[in-house]
């Protein structure tokens, strides 16, 4: 039950770009074409939770035990940027087709900051092991929704005339605002799940 | 006179919220009040400053196959400096920025200032660039930071102008982040074509 409610949370109460303001670039950037985002929210939520995994267990086996909690910034920003590298390695040597629809987007990923935002975000919340992967992947689909649907939008925006001084960024700005508006409607969700399962 | 324009250039030119558009996350995300958005700036800039005279000055000793690691390592450790001493010296501080005192390591302007400035002129031209830079990423957080809390709480830096009635609540709400930069935006668009 624990987890079904962190699974919902995240994707759809607490949203990473919505509402918290992780992986805004991506969310900016590559959200023109739906085909482009669903490809950087596979590879977001593949690279998120491994990443998660890795980074929880350094901190818990090196980090704390040797008393270098000053150093999670440093460690964790390195474990990223090695992690991706190597699954980039990785997936050209394993999977070709995988490594042509994730691979632009592989790079990009080290300096996502919704990837080391969510690493900082499980050690702060105290999760468990099992917890911190569900969250980190819920997480991630939250991502992968917000672009997909964001993407979607702007497809259809593309075919309407927009204001002069509204065109380019702030015109995808301002519908940004409106997507977060609508995702707050399920403000609250995560309380009601919380009664209904009987917890706390 | 250089040194003006370098400053200027960070400043104006090419003001890394309104005109190249980087580093989204901090800015949307901590300016739910002016007091915020102005510490927010102030602690990217210092890191800003720091990490270009430091990458400034290795940059002749760099391998230029590892620069990248090199340069996140270098703004890393700035960053560690920054996030212990508001912990030590303005808890409160620590509270409202949170999370996003360790993100400004993956904050876009940064490593991008390091790529486009720092590794290719003299460590003096980078403090100068940093300190532009930071100004100019300053004022526009501190910008929106004002407008939203005038709009959403009816007052700026804590001072209360509006009674509670006529306060839009919506701005200080995540929503609001987007909108109001959305709109300030199209403005700084207008005002530079007149």
């Amino acid at each position: 039950m624990e987890y079904i409610l962190i699974f919902i949370s995240a994707i759809f109460v607490n949203n990473i770009v919505l509402s918290q303001f992780l992986g805004i670039c991506p969310f900016l950037g590559v959200s023109k074409k739906i085909d482009t985002a669903l490809g950087m929210g596979a590879a977001v939520a593949f690279v998120l939770t491994l990443s998660t995994i890795v980074t929880y267990l350094v901190q818990i086996y090196i980090l704390n035990p040797f008393g270098l909690q000053y150093l999670q910034t440093l460690a964790f920003i390195l474990v990223i940027a090695a992690l991706v590298q190597m699954v980039e390695i990785i997936l050209k040597k394993v999977s070709q087709p995988l490594y042509q629809a994730l691979g632009i987007f592989l790079p990009l990923i080290t300096t996502n900051c919704a990837v080391l935002g969510v690493a900082i975000l499980v050690i702060q919340k105290d999760f468990s092991l099992l917890e911190s992967v569900v969250y980190a992947f819920s997480t991630a689909l939250g991502f992968a929704l917000a672009l997909t649907v964001f993407a979607g939008i702007r497809e259809q925006q593309s075919l309407v005339n927009i204001p002069k001084g509204m065109q380019g960024m702030s015109i995808v700005l301002v519908t940004a605002g409106l997507l977060s508006l609508a995702f707050m409607g399920f403000s609250g969700v995560d309380g009601g799940l919380r009664t209904l399962f009987g917890l706390q | 006179m250089k040194y003006i324009k370098i400053l200027m250039n960070g400043l104006i030119k090419e003001n890394p919220t309104f005109v190249l558009l980087l580093g989204m996350c901090p800015t949307l995300a901590t300016t739910t009040s002016a007091i915020n958005g102005l510490s927010m700036g102030l602690a990217t800039m210092f890191v800003l400053i720091c990490s270009n005279f430091a990458i400034s000055c290795i940059k002749d000793v760099t391998p230029d196959k590892v620069r990248i690691p090199v340069f996140v390592v270098v703004i890393a450790a700035f960053v560690s400096i920054l996030q212990m001493l508001i912990k030590a010296y303005t808890p409160e501080l620590d509270k409202s920025l949170g999370i996003y005192i360790p993100l400004i390591v993956v904050n876009c302007i940064i490593l991008g200032r390091a790529e486009a400035f720092a590794c290719k002129n003299t460590p003096l031209n980078s403090i100068f660039d940093g300190i532009g830079i930071g100004l100019g990423f300053t004022c526009a957080l501190t910008l929106l930071g004002t407008v939203r809390e005038l709009l959403g709480a009816g007052s700026v830096f804590g001072v209360v102008l509006f009674p509670e009635t006529v306060n839009i609540l919506l701005f200080i709400l995540p929503p609001g982040a987007f909108i109001t930069l959305g709109y300030l935006i199209a403005i700084v668009n207008k005002i530079k074509k007149a």
